[in-house]
């Protein structure tokens, strides 16, 4: 129960933080809605090309986005040595980790959510009838991402070059995550049942629960030297 | 007798193979201030970066409050007030005191946070930002956050150095009325007189060795060099 | 008395190697299907037995360091993570020249290959982090943790690419596709005779390591003053 108490708090404090400056978020945003444009921009796909390669368009957006959201997660801690204070609270590591990771998961899906109905207008997809699916397909993906990403970014929050560190270890390590992610969304946008792709969503829902746990696992053994 | 508030049992801390602590021993009995003195390099954060249980000791054992430094009961019990002031920028005063007392458990966080707000004597600007906030208005509310739960050990980190009268003030009082009420405090410091005239013990480390731990003898008040000249220091 | 003894263990395995080098470009036929090309698998196959070996003494010893702050532990997870990524390498090179000629292309983005590539990717990863971090113990602890998170997500990328249509050749060492005798026998042979080379090159490194240590606690000692 004070668990979750902790979680809450730093997950309000962390989207409060955030959404008075807009910092990470205004960033994201742009970025991704930038690279859906040029890519729109520069292939001019035709709705056959777009069938194929939405998912992974799609993911390799979100990757990109992310990474300039997770990197400020545990840097954000950084400056006035907050981050000795919250290890110094009596809130368990894990929880101010879980607190920031759904934090992230929250600001990263906004971003998201505004990256569908660009795409769809500028791609000519129509995934609205497949909404419910692909959002939990979104959310397990995503979820994925964060929370592998925030385990990264308190890896990386003490080390040079950190801003190079996050993305070089998380997309290799996301792979398997960005791969099923990427065949479900393709699979949905197709027209297709969820039910048809089982497999993939049980191996996403798989990749999410191995790496939470490795991460609620070692992220004291991180923080604490 | 009640346990020590802090005992430390050969402390080791290495980084790498350096030995940055090395055979630290010492007990600090409840209601003592204990200004723990050295050179840049001496290992005085180090040491008090262990007791606050930011890294794990290389070897040897640290007890604070007769249980170990990671116990969550430990940390709830223990304010800690370092380099940086440890408040956020986007947040306002209340914000940052109410995170941290939500933090803490705090049974009324509320009440707690409207009182040390008056105390530290920010009730006026309490929904104002940090970030908008000068250097020693930031300094009374990091004090603030560091007493907010009433702790019964407090580990500062040269907390005199580069506040303002103010501050310096409000600091004193602060560490006054804890030490009346039984805290314990220890404090790193270079030779600055705030410090030594609160000060009841005094302990003095050089490249990570324990030279002194005794009482505050008066000469160190007179002259604050004195007890780095008794050890061949100066 | 060490030097002497990673000397003879290097000048053994090499001299093994060259053994077998004689055996397998003088002594055995040239493939029936293949033709001289196949000869390149008595490197290739030792080269990722090897290669697993190493993965899973880097991520025994990082466990090692984690319960025991011991740093040779983490000397002994970087010299063998090296060891696994030269043999990745091996193999990734190996593969592809075989491929060029077998198949008439460089590269393909089939299951193993794909896997074996993020393979290395991941364990790259691991050794450009530790270039980042420049307090030891901080080293140690933070890849140690890395390594545990690669090691978790080999078996997932292995599963979730496998799960696309596979080119590679399947096991020569059993099953349909099984290598005659004599040329089986070669390959084990020349197995042991690259893990004593790596052997010597790991011994190496863990006294470089040592050396390394003792500079930097002397460094440290020096501005301590």
């Amino acid at each position: 129960m004070t668990f979750w108490r902790h979680t809450w708090t730093v997950l309000t404090k962390d989207l409060r933080a955030e959404l008075r400056t807009k910092e990470a978020v205004n960033a994201s945003f742009s970025f991704a809605i930038t690279i859906l444009l040029l890519i729109s921009f520069a292939f001019d796909p035709t709705e056959e090309m777009t069938r194929e390669f939405s998912g992974g368009l799609l993911w390799i957006v979100f990757a990109f986005a992310a990474v300039l959201i997770l990197n400020r997660s545990y840097a954000r801690e950084l400056p006035n040595d907050c981050l000795d204070a919250l290890i110094a609270s009596p809130a368990p590591a894990s929880a101010i980790f879980l607190g920031k990771a759904l934090s992230n998961l929250f600001l990263l899906l906004a971003v998201e959510a505004v990256c569908f109905p660009v795409f769809g207008i500028f791609y000519n997809v129509r995934w609205i009838g497949q909404f419910w699916p692909l959002l939990l397909v979104v959310v397990l993906g995503t979820w994925g991402l964060t929370v592998v990403g925030t385990m990264f970014s308190a890896l990386t929050v003490n080390i040079r070059l950190r801003e190079v560190m996050l993305p070089l270890l998380l997309y290799t390590t996301m792979i398997p995550g960005l791969l099923a992610s990427m065949q479900l969304t393709v699979h949905l946008l197709a027209g297709e049942p969820l039910s048809t792709a089982f497999v993939w969503l049980r191996f996403l829902i798989g990749f999410d629960v191995i790496f939470t746990a490795l991460a609620l696992t070692f992220v004291d053994t991180v923080l604490v030297g | 007798m009640a346990a020590a508030a802090v005992a430390v049992r050969d402390l080791w801390k290495f980084f790498g193979d350096y030995p940055a602590l090395r055979e630290i021993t010492f007990d600090v009995e409840p209601g003592t201030c204990l200004a723990l003195l050295g050179r840049n390099g001496a290992g005085k954060t180090t040491l008090l970066r262990l007791l606050a249980g930011f890294s794990h000791p290389g070897r040897g054992e640290v007890r604070i409050l007769g249980a170990g430094v990671r116990a969550p009961e430990t940390r709830a019990r223990l304010g800690v007030l370092g380099h940086g002031i440890s408040l956020y920028e986007e947040l306002s005063a209340s914000e940052n005191l109410h995170l941290f007392g939500s933090l803490f458990d705090l049974p009324d966080p509320a009440r707690a946070v409207d009182e040390w707000l008056e105390r530290v004597g920010l009730s006026r600007v309490r929904d104002g930002l940090v970030r908008e906030f000068s250097r020693g208005m930031r300094q009374r509310l990091a004090i603030a956050r560091a007493f907010l739960h009433g702790p019964s050990l407090v580990l500062l980190d040269e907390p005199f150095t580069s506040l303002d009268d103010r501050a310096i003030a409000v600091l004193q009082q602060v560490i006054r009325e804890g030490l009346a009420a039984g805290c314990t405090v220890i404090m790193s410091t270079h030779q600055i007189r705030e410090a030594m005239e609160l000060a009841t013990h005094a302990a003095l480390l050089a490249r990570g060795r324990l030279l002194y731990h005794g009482p505050r003898a008066p000469e160190m008040l007179a002259d604050p060099g004195w007890l780095y000249a008794q050890y061949g220091e100066a | 008395m060490r030097k002497s003894i990673i000397i003879l263990i290097a000048l053994l395995g090499v001299g093994w190697v060259v053994w077998n080098l004689h055996t397998v470009l003088l002594q055995l036929p040239d493939d029936a299907d293949q033709g001289p090309v196949y000869r390149i698998m008595f490197f290739h196959i030792p080269a990722w037995f090897s290669a697993g070996i190493a993965v899973f003494i880097a991520l025994g010893s990082s466990i090692g360091y984690l319960i025991t702050k011991n740093l040779k532990y983490d000397a002994v997870a970087l010299a063998t993570t090296e060891a696994a990524v030269a043999f990745l390498t091996i193999g990734l090179v190996t593969g592809s020249i075989w491929g060029r000629i077998s198949w008439g292309i460089w590269w393909t983005w089939d299951a193993r290959l794909t896997s074996a590539l993020v393979c290395w990717l991941l364990y790259a990863g691991y050794l450009v982090l530790r270039t980042a971090i420049e307090e030891p113990s901080q080293r140690a602890r933070i890849s140690a943790v890395l390594q545990i998170f690669a090691f978790a997500d080999i078996p997932i990328v292995w599963y979730s690419i496998e799960w696309f249509r596979t080119q590679h050749p399947g096991p020569v060492l059993r099953g349909s596709g099984e290598m005659d005798g004599a040329m089986k026998a070669a390959v084990y042979a020349n197995w042991p005779a690259l893990m004593l080379v790596a052997a010597a090159f790991v011994l190496l490194r863990l006294r470089q390591e040592e050396v390394k240590r003792e500079i930097d606690s002397l460094r440290r000692i020096v501005h301590a003053g």
